[in-house]
């Protein structure tokens, strides 16, 4: 492959449905142009006529929720049997929904995406009837229908001081109101919600209680509809500065409801109501999925601003008296410097980075559902819950270490025994749901953590790219107001100590590590192959970070504490970030390379395509460059920073340095490969005008 | 009420935002990145496919077939978006949809691949097409494909249909002045290539799209490819159109402002 191909246009559907791996699915496909739809046409507007300047629930906000209902973005979480249209787990159609709204305003994501999160704990948890009834009033109405859809939301943050970073306490309450011996049990329910997302509109909510009787156990979620016994009050906006075509209000309950409202059903024992899910069962099993989503909202941002960069770098200069056409001060502008190339190739790079971990986490979950279900079936089926289940997962480690290793050379080989192993051992659904568990337990808070994070960052450059036009309303691509909602981004859903708290926990089950493990043999052998895509240096930066995690877990700081342990967040909390680094760029080539295999057999350009390939390999390169150097600052930071003489061998700083030194060796040619993708954006065609209005 | 087979011959043509640059290929004449750029459904073709399933769902027992000469990954493409709009039946030819092709042998490839649709009933045929291309304002395509099906009721710049019931047509079409040409006509077998119509652009509808594509994905795998082009066509000269292209965001500008700047923008 010439690394010197041009980059001819900026990357169409049929590129992104490659590396995102959707070029099978029509109907994701027309989810996208869907969503894109709105997105660029009443969002954009709204927007573009002020729509964010108000906290209040305006009636041009409420009508988006008719767009989306009409587009299919509102059916698009439902069954087709209850009046959906994608039959299966949804996860990439969700995360690719709210990728197509972000690109043009994060906020109209998160009010469509409103509704699904109330409903996600009853479709994840709810019983038969509770399913039934709230995902079927939920669907919009089919043609000839005359019903309005319901719309939900998700009610577990309080005031201060309670949920919020910590979930698992509560201030809401639930109490026994009535209890006829005969009769259902009747239940009080008062809580106050803080931020709740859809409150200016909803006709349920979803709600997070604390028994408050000594015949209610535990905590449970419980569904209130506004019609219910009692108050239901929605409460004022919340004065947010970013989201705004998002409802958020900080409402207040006082309702008697029906005890078959709890969430997932109940059981009674010895006089007692026993909830079949406490409330952070259930939240746990939302949050998993919905975060990914959140985290891919911020890579669009970063994505839909190069085109505006490109636009205002080339324009910079043209209408003064210097720049007349033909000079290359008019014909490139801005992009005759460096400098401002460099900084949009590291946006760019970040925004593919990010995209590629995002949709790859969507994915696995979509993979991931089924197994979930069988492991549940199975674990209800053998009475497996709480610590009979972790013993039950615990008998399977050793055999999902083997599985993990075997796929990992089943790659090389296809010796029919080793197959037959593997098939064996995938077979069983607890050992085969350990693995893949292990892996989304660290993908998914990786890409909250760092898509959103290390993405508002970028943002911010992003933005001062556009000079003063910027931080203007008027900014071409609404970047500035893209910069603050990104943050809301990085904050709601979990904030980022949540994510790195679970990243800190998560990261270190042999499970995943063992996979990472593979990863790096896998990336010698593209090294070998490709090795202008950097990933010899993403091999040799996770092991860097491996050593470095074995290295820590196993030694104490010069006042002899231990070093690696849950409540030192000042090493815990860094690894996590360092990983999120490796994630994103291990990911990123993966897709990188899935566009040069797959690529060429539909390209209508060939040479435009290899240009493509030729592109995000350089960008691949430049990542792999940037991540290599933040880990490889953290964990110097933390192998050398915690220690004096007397704590580090001489063996151990040795061992330590030579890691660096061969990942310092792997940064050779980097630079160049962000030389070429600066030339190639100075190349880039770029259509006339933004196709969503200012 | 009178069943028709409604067949609406249109392609895509490149994203009008784009920017649009002409070059000579080694090929002949054509746009620069042209595979590359994404494209839209031609908007005259548009007009008749919005209007051939409005027609067809107030006749029941209509059917409409949108026959589309394109590369077929791109055709595949566009299909994402139009599924969704109305239901029709894709019949696809895999060949260039640039606007340098010579009319006649597109006219060809699409007239064989209507003859070939099978079930089509002639007495109920309505052949729908735009007056002109977005990419080629020859206006000479529809012509020839009814002339090719032997269909000689032509009415080559629609604005209006309407079907009193009884099978018959009839037709607006616009003529000099402002004023429109009323015709009547027995019925089908006719040719009716579209100016503007009178429908907006249909709201999408997922269902709708689930249902079609199930039967676009086999007939795009299906397509029968077609030798179109510029092939054998010389071209004694080749004049590049002088670009006049200035493109603006301008907010909230009045009406008959945005009319006189584009006036004085023609005329300059």
């Amino acid at each position: 492959m010439n690394d010197h191909m041009n980059l001819k246009t900026l990357p169409g559907d049929d590129i992104r449905q490659i590396m995102w791996r959707f070029s099978e699915r029509y109907d994701l496909q027309m989810v996208v142009q869907s969503a894109r739809g709105v997105a660029r046409g009443p969002v954009a507007r709204l927007v573009a006529n002020g729509g964010r300047n108000s906290h209040e629930w305006t009636e041009g906000k409420n009508d988006l929720l008719k767009t989306f209902d009409e587009s299919g973005i509102t059916a698009l979480f439902m069954e087709p049997e209850e009046g959906g249209y994608i039959a299966g787990p949804k996860n990439l159609a969700l995360a690719l929904t709210a990728f197509e709204l972000s690109w043009v305003d994060a906020g109209s994501a998160t009010c469509s995406l409103a509704s699904n999160l109330a409903l996600s704990p009853i479709h994840e948890r709810g019983t038969p009837e509770q399913k039934q009834t709230y995902m079927s009033r939920c669907v919009p109405p089919q043609p000839g229908e005359n019903r309005t859809p319901w719309r939900g939301a998700f009610v577990l943050t309080e005031p201060l001081p309670y949920v919020g970073v910590d979930t698992s306490v509560l201030s809401g309450r639930v109490r026994i109101a009535e209890w006829n011996a005969s009769g259902e049990p009747v239940i009080q329910v008062e809580k106050r919600g803080r931020f709740i997302t859809g409150m200016g509109f909803a006709n349920f909510v979803t709600v997070a209680v604390e028994s408050d009787d000594s015949r209610i156990k535990g905590s449970c979620m419980v569904i209130l509809e506004e019609t219910d016994q009692g108050t239901f009050d929605r409460g004022v906006p919340t004065k947010k500065m970013v989201h705004q075509l998002s409802s958020t209000n900080d409402p207040s309950f006082n309702m008697k409801i029906p005890a078959s409202r709890i969430i997932g059903g109940y059981t009674v024992k010895d006089g007692v109501i026993i909830p079949n899910y406490s409330h952070s069962e259930i939240i746990e099993a939302v949050f998993r999925r919905t975060r990914v989503t959140v985290g891919l909202m911020t890579s669009a941002k970063l994505l839909s601003a190069v085109e505006p960069i490109i636009r205002y770098q080339r324009g910079r200069f043209r209408g003064g008296q210097s720049a007349t056409p033909g000079t290359p001060r008019y014909d490139q502008g801005l992009q005759q410097k460096e400098d401002a190339l460099h900084r949009l190739v590291d946006i760019w790079a970040t925004g593919e980075a990010s995209a590629s971990l995002g949709f790859a986490a969507a994915r696995h979950f979509d993979a991931f559902d089924p197994l979930e279900r069988e492991k549940d079936t199975i674990c209800e089926a053998q009475g497996l819950k709480g610590r009979a289940q972790l013993r039950a997962f615990m008998k399977v480690q050793d055999e999902a270490l083997e599985y993990i290793r075997l796929t990992g050379n089943s790659k090389a080989s296809s010796d029919p025994k080793t197959m037959g192993r593997i098939e064996e051992l995938r077979a069983n659904t607890l050992l085969h749901y350990s693995v893949m568990d292990a892996l989304a337990q660290v993908i998914c808070p990786a890409t909250k953590l760092w898509n959103t994070g290390h993405g508002a960052t970028t943002m911010r450059e992003a933005v001062s790219l556009m000079g003063g036009y910027g931080i203007t309303e008027d900014c071409p691509g609404f970047l500035g107001q893209k910069w603050m909602d990104a943050q809301l981004e990085a904050t709601y859903e979990g904030p980022e100590a949540v994510q790195r708290r679970q990243l800190s926990i998560t990261m270190t089950n042999e499970l995943f590590l063992a996979q990472m493990r593979q990863w790096i043999a896998e990336l010698r052998e593209i090294d070998a192959q490709y090795p202008e895509i950097g990933a010899s240096a993403v091999g040799k930066t996770m092991e860097l970070w491996l050593w470095t995690l074995d290295h820590l877990q196993k030694s104490k700081d010069a006042n002899g504490k231990a070093l690696y342990h849950n409540q030192r967040h000042g090493v815990a909390f860094a690894m996590a970030d360092a990983l999120c680094w490796i994630l994103a760029s291990r990911f990123q080539i993966a897709d990188t390379l899935e566009l040069r295999d797959k690529g060429m057999q539909s390209a209508a350009d060939p040479e435009g395509m290899r240009g493509f390939v030729s592109f995000f390999t350089n960008l691949c390169h430049v990542q792999a460059a940037r991540a290599a150097g933040e880990v490889s600052r953290i964990c110097t930071e933390l192998f050398h920073a915690y220690s004096n003489e007397a704590s580090a061998s001489g063996t151990q700083i040795e061992a330590f340095t030579e890691h660096r030194n061969q990942l310092d060796l792997c940064l050779r040619g980097a630079r160049l490969s962000k030389d070429r993708a600066a030339q190639a954006l100075t190349q880039v065609m770029i259509p006339e005008a933004l196709d969503y209005p200012v | 009420m009178s069943a028709f087979h409604i067949i609406v011959c249109g392609s895509l043509v490149p994203d009008p935002l784009q920017t649009l640059e002409p070059i000579t290929s080694p090929t002949g004449p054509g746009l620069k990145n042209e595979a590359m750029l994404p494209a839209v459904l031609d908007p005259w073709a548009g007009h008749a496919l919005y209007e051939a399933a409005n027609l067809a769902k107030n006749n029941p027992g209509s059917k409409v077939w949108l026959v589309s000469l394109g590369p077929k990954a791109k055709l595949q493409q566009l299909m994402m978006t139009i599924a969704q709009k109305v239901p029709f039946e894709l019949v696809a030819v895999d060949g260039s949809a640039s606007g340098f092709t010579d009319p006649f042998e597109a006219a060809n490839a699409l007239s064989d691949a209507i003859a070939k649709i099978p079930g089509l009933d002639r007495s109920k045929l309505l052949v729908f097409g735009g007056c002109a291309s977005a990419s080629r304002d020859a206006g000479v395509t529809m012509q020839m494909i009814g002339e090719k099906l032997g269909i000689c009721d032509q009415f080559l710049a629609v604005d209006e249909l309407s079907t009193p019931g009884d099978g018959s047509l009839r037709i607006l079409e616009r003529i000099e002045g402002g004023r429109y040409q009323v015709s009547s006509c027995q019925g089908a077998p006719a040719v009716l290539a579209w100016a503007t119509g009178k429908l907006p652009v249909p709201p999408n509808n997922p269902q709708v799209g689930m249902m079609n594509m199930r039967a676009i994905m086999p007939a795009l795998q299906k397509a029968v490819p077609a030798k179109v082009g510029s092939e054998g066509v010389t071209f004694s000269s080749v004049e590049v159109p002088k670009q006049k292209r200035e493109t603006r965001i301008v907010k909230d500008m009045p009406v008959d402002e945005i009319a006189r700047e584009i006036v004085a923008w023609i005329t300059a």
